[in-house]
């Protein structure tokens, strides 16, 4: 174990350690004891930061975990994960710090929920961009999507948290699933699980079919984590969590950790076309899509959530964009073809920036005037100065306005299109020119909806009967974080190049390591001015038809398109959601008779119709009526007893004797056990019987008189088939596997435990001792599944239905 | 007219303690003999069923304030930690360990980890077949 190890679990520890925080200091707020961890870990990571611009040598430390599966808990940080692990613990500080003043510590509210989930969040995160193990990344990811989930729900009794939840688990964990599917491909193509391992043999398995299957599996998992459209749709709904969360999870960290896959995949994928298209068409999409449904939004929050669908397609498509340079080989790692890979990362750390100030700030908003509808506010200009600033420099930011660190992205982002679209490999020539087209449209709405949020919240008149309570500027303690990041997105747009220099360089080395040889590594350098070109001209552009787009809003606003602020796609997941739930109780009802007959009789089919058929599958029917001991005379007398006693069974309409007759039919085969010399089985059996005796006893009064039933013919026929078939295929096992075992030399694994119970486990009862040491683990899920029969039985009976109930 | 149950209740009384003792020798006796958690268990459910049949639900359930959904628990508990105690040697889970001891005035004893185990299994046995009688023998409805 080295101290990155516990970067990852040290949240979960903490989580551990919360209940107690919570319960014994209910005066100080939880968030103090949280507060110092991520900074703690945020600076212990800021020292892997390479110094003086030297390439960033990878640290790799495994601890073995299930090594026979080839799952190690493997963690390796190289410059990706050194960016995601600054941003999860960085950002993850500022809300924490946030979220104490934002989540009053009032009786009753259950803050030590919030943060053991938010631990665990914060822990699940790092593990999944500090693990190389594909299962063990996988695990971690799903914990991030289940910690989500709970957090969407914290404030569990509004119906749209729930909602929300249910929405982003089931979308995430699906894709999860599908993703595990594609790591599964991966290494039955390579035989690791090591992602650096699948990526040094990834130019020997390209060739391979499942080499594609894989890549759209994993492509799934990506885009309903990273909201990709058309998965998109849950993360609108994942607003109702508290804004804190909405800050952290679903627009800093969680909701890249698809953009974090891409990335990390993007030396196995790259070389492929297909992940050159589907990145950037589905970016494109998604970054057109969000900024256009942004528009629409009234909620400020549902405004953002939009917006982070947008951006994060935008980050999506440079991403495939960037695998574009791998075509070039180790010759073209010039600024041309990498530009993409630059403006990826330069433009996730500036999304996390403002896109993190602006969710504090609409949650100060929410906080302070109680609303979060545009329709209501405006006007806060004056009234919150402090907010409207951050706000200000946020939304300059987002609309790409120098001299903010927005502007600068937005420049590589059309700096990178019209590279790519230049090219002539991959079909660019004829389809490439629709990129920069595309990216250029969507930023206008970008622009729109920025200029959206400004206008409608803090300009115009403020009208005080729109809110419930008194509006004022929100105390220190909820401005410190914004005002952090708003600096942030300041510093970034006046010195990008502290950032090129220390982290965007290793990063883009780990996206594109191809492109390197031995101790090289990219050089960056971002500046504000490069003349007149292209990219200016496109922002002018954006500047000049966004503002024009928002001076006539209002026409705009009476149009059908602009009055359906939900998504169309939802109906889509709802009326799969409530297929799913009476699809569901059709089958159910359909086998679900709630009569034992039936049951039984599933059953009997199943298991003789699996056992003839894997006789005749391979052919193993074997009569061999040679080398019998010869039959005592009380054998035929005990199996005469139980024959008739069988036989007699369905004839008999008394309860009484069905009941005796069963008892004898337990009490002959107990009998035939001692004849066998099996004493625990015999004692065993006769136990039973005991015990099922005071049983019948008990029930007896419960059961219906025995009626003549009127059972149609073709289902009695059903009956007796089924019933002589597993009959059939009893003597015919019991006859072969006698044939086989004295035609081959098959030795029967009775011996070995003949042979071994007194050496390996101390015991001279055999029987015992496969119990208790042997198949020991047999024995205790035996004895779980009876507790939970037993429990059931409670249930059933003291808590049963009374009749009106549904399933 | 009131009915006398005193040749049942003596009986009883001597059976039950009779079959408890046995079930107990099975318990220990198993590793070796026939016997074991689980016929060990059956035999004391039985002892315990002759108790409540005997007798009536309420005494012996003043006699023996068990819980028996707690026993369940925490017979599952004991036969999962005694399989967890082998993991912290680096074994496999469920490996059971056994050596023999010299203990004075009895002589040579086999100790075994698998004995706990199966003290689990006897709870569990013992407490869901009381478990299911009880719950079905109480519904009045």
């Amino acid at each position: 174990m080295s101290t990155l190890h516990f970067v990852a679990l040290a949240p979960f520890i903490m989580a551990v350690l919360i209940p107690v925080f919570y319960f014994k200091f209910r005066k100080i707020h939880t968030g103090w004891f949280v507060l110092p961890l991520p900074l703690v870990l945020f600076i212990y990571l800021l020292t892997y930061i390479p110094a003086g611009g030297d390439p960033m040598n990878p640290v790799l430390n495994s601890v073995p975990w299930v090594p026979s599966l080839g799952i190690d808990f493997t963690v390796y940080l190289d410059g990706l994960s050194l960016l995601f692990s600054l941003l999860i613990t960085g950002i993850g500080t500022l809300v924490v710090l946030y979220s104490i003043y934002y989540i009053a510590n009032k009786n009753g509210e259950p803050l030590h929920n919030f943060y053991v989930y938010l631990l665990m969040f914060m822990g699940a995160m790092l593990g999944v961009v500090l693990s190389d193990n594909l299962i063990v990344l996988y695990v971690f990811w799903e914990l991030t999507s289940l910690a989500s989930s709970l957090l969407i729900a914290y404030w569990f009794h509004k119906e749209k948290s729930r909602y929300g939840a249910l929405k982003s688990m089931l979308i995430t964990v699906t894709g999860g699933f599908s993703m595990l599917a594609g790591f599964s491909f991966l290494y039955v193509l390579t035989g690791s699980f090591s992602i650096q391992e699948i990526i040094a043999a990834a130019g020997t398995i390209s060739g391979e079919p499942l080499f594609i299957t894989a890549m759209l599996l994993i492509l799934v998992g990506a885009f309903t984590k990273s909201a990709q459209f058309p998965f998109h749709i849950w993360l609108p709904d994942a607003m109702e969590a508290p804004t804190p969360v909405s800050a952290y999870l679903h627009s800093a960290t969680m909701v890249k950790a698809g953009l974090y896959l891409v990335a990390r995949m993007t030396p196995v994928f790259g070389m492929l076309t297909e992940w050159f298209w589907i990145l950037v068409i589905f970016g494109l999409t998604t970054l057109l899509w969000g900024s256009v449904s942004a528009v629409r939004q009234t909620d400020l929050k549902g405004l953002l959530a939009f917006s982070t669908i947008s951006q994060l397609g935008l980050i999506m498509s440079l991403l495939g964009m960037s695998s574009a340079a791998m075509h070039y080989g180790a010759a073209g790692s010039e600024a041309l073809y990498t530009t993409a890979a630059l403006a990826a990362v330069f433009h996730l750390i500036n999304h996390a920036t403002f896109k993190g100030s602006l969710f504090m700030v609409v949650g100060i908003i929410d906080h302070e005037t109680g609303t979060r509808d545009i329709r209501k506010l405006g006007g806060l200009m004056t009234i919150m100065p402090v907010t409207f600033t951050v706000s200000l420099i946020g939304l300059a930011s987002m609309a790409g306005l120098p001299p903010f660190n927005g502007f600068l992205s937005k420049e590589t982002f059309f700096t990178a299109s019209l590279n790519v679209a230049s090219m002539d490999i991959l079909n660019l020539e004829t389809l490439g020119f629709f990129i920069p087209v595309l990216a250029w449209t969507a930023s206008v709405f970008t622009f729109v909806y920025c200029m959206i949020m400004f206008v409608r919240t803090f300009t115009g008149r403020f009208k005080p009967d729109n809110y419930e309570k008194h509006v004022h500027e929100a105390p220190a303690g909820l401005l410190v974080s914004p005002i952090i990041l708003g600096g942030l997105v300041i510093l970034f747009g006046m010195f990008p190049n502290l950032l090129a220099y220390t982290i965007i360089e290793p990063t883009m080395q780990s996206i594109l390591p191809g492109l390197l040889n031995g101790g090289e590594q990219f050089y960056v350098n971002i500046y504000h001015w490069h003349g007149i070109n292209a990219e200016i001209m496109m922002t002018i552009g954006v500047v000049f038809a966004g503002a024009a787009i928002t001076l006539n809003l209002k026409k705009w606003q009476q149009t059908f398109f602009f009055n359906r602020e939900r998504d169309p796609l939802n109906a889509v997941y709802d009326s799969m959601l409530d297929n799913l739930v009476t699809g569901s109780q059709i089958v159910t009802r359909a086998q679900m008779t709630g009569r034992l007959r039936d049951y039984m009789v599933y059953m009997s089919i199943f298991i003789s119709a699996l056992g003839l058929w894997t006789f005749f599958r391979y052919d193993s029917f074997a009569v061999d009526l040679g080398a019998q001991t010869p039959v005592p005379v009380y054998m035929y007398i005990i199996t005469a007893v139980l024959l008739i006693s069988t036989l007699a069974l369905p004839f008999v309409t008394n309860r009484i004797t069905n009941i005796v007759l069963i008892g004898v039919v337990g009490f002959v085969i107990a009998l035939l056990f001692v004849v066998f010399r099996a004493p625990d089985l015999a004692l065993t059996q006769l136990l039973v019987e005991t015990v099922v005796v005071v049983l019948f006893l008990l029930v007896y009064r419960h059961l219906p008189e025995i009626k003549k039933e009127s059972v149609k013919g073709w289902s009695k026929a059903v009956n007796a088939i089924v019933a002589a078939s597993v009959g059939v295929f009893v003597i015919l096992a019991g006859l072969s596997v006698h044939a086989m075992r004295s035609a081959s030399d098959i030795t029967p694994i009775s011996d070995f435990f003949i042979e071994n119970s007194y050496t390996l486990a101390g015991g001279k009862n055999m029987v015992n001792v496969i119990l208790v040491d042997f198949r020991g683990l047999d024995t205790l899920l035996e004895v779980l599944v009876l507790g939970i029969a037993a429990l059931w039985v409670v249930t059933l009976v003291k808590h049963r239905m009374k009749g009106d109930e549904d399933v | 007219m009131r009915t006398n149950f005193l040749m049942l209740h003596t009986i009883t009384r001597i059976v039950s303690f009779i079959v408890i003792s046995f079930s107990v020798y099975l318990f220990f006796a198993g590793h070796n003999a026939p016997g074991g958690g689980f016929i060990g268990g059956l035999m004391m459910a039985g002892a315990l069923i002759l108790l409540y049949v005997s007798f009536d639900l309420t005494t012996i359930k003043k006699v023996l304030p068990f819980d028996y959904t707690f026993i369940i628990g925490l017979g599952l508990l004991i036969a999962i930690l005694t399989g967890l105690n082998s993991m912290i040697f680096g074994d496999a889970f469920l490996t059971q360990y056994f050596d023999y001891y010299q203990i004075p005035f009895i002589g040579e004893v086999e100790l075994t980890t698998a004995l706990p185990f199966d003290l689990g299994i006897y709870l569990v046995v013992i407490a869901i077949t009381l478990l299911t009688i009880l719950t079905i023998a109480e519904d009045v409805s």
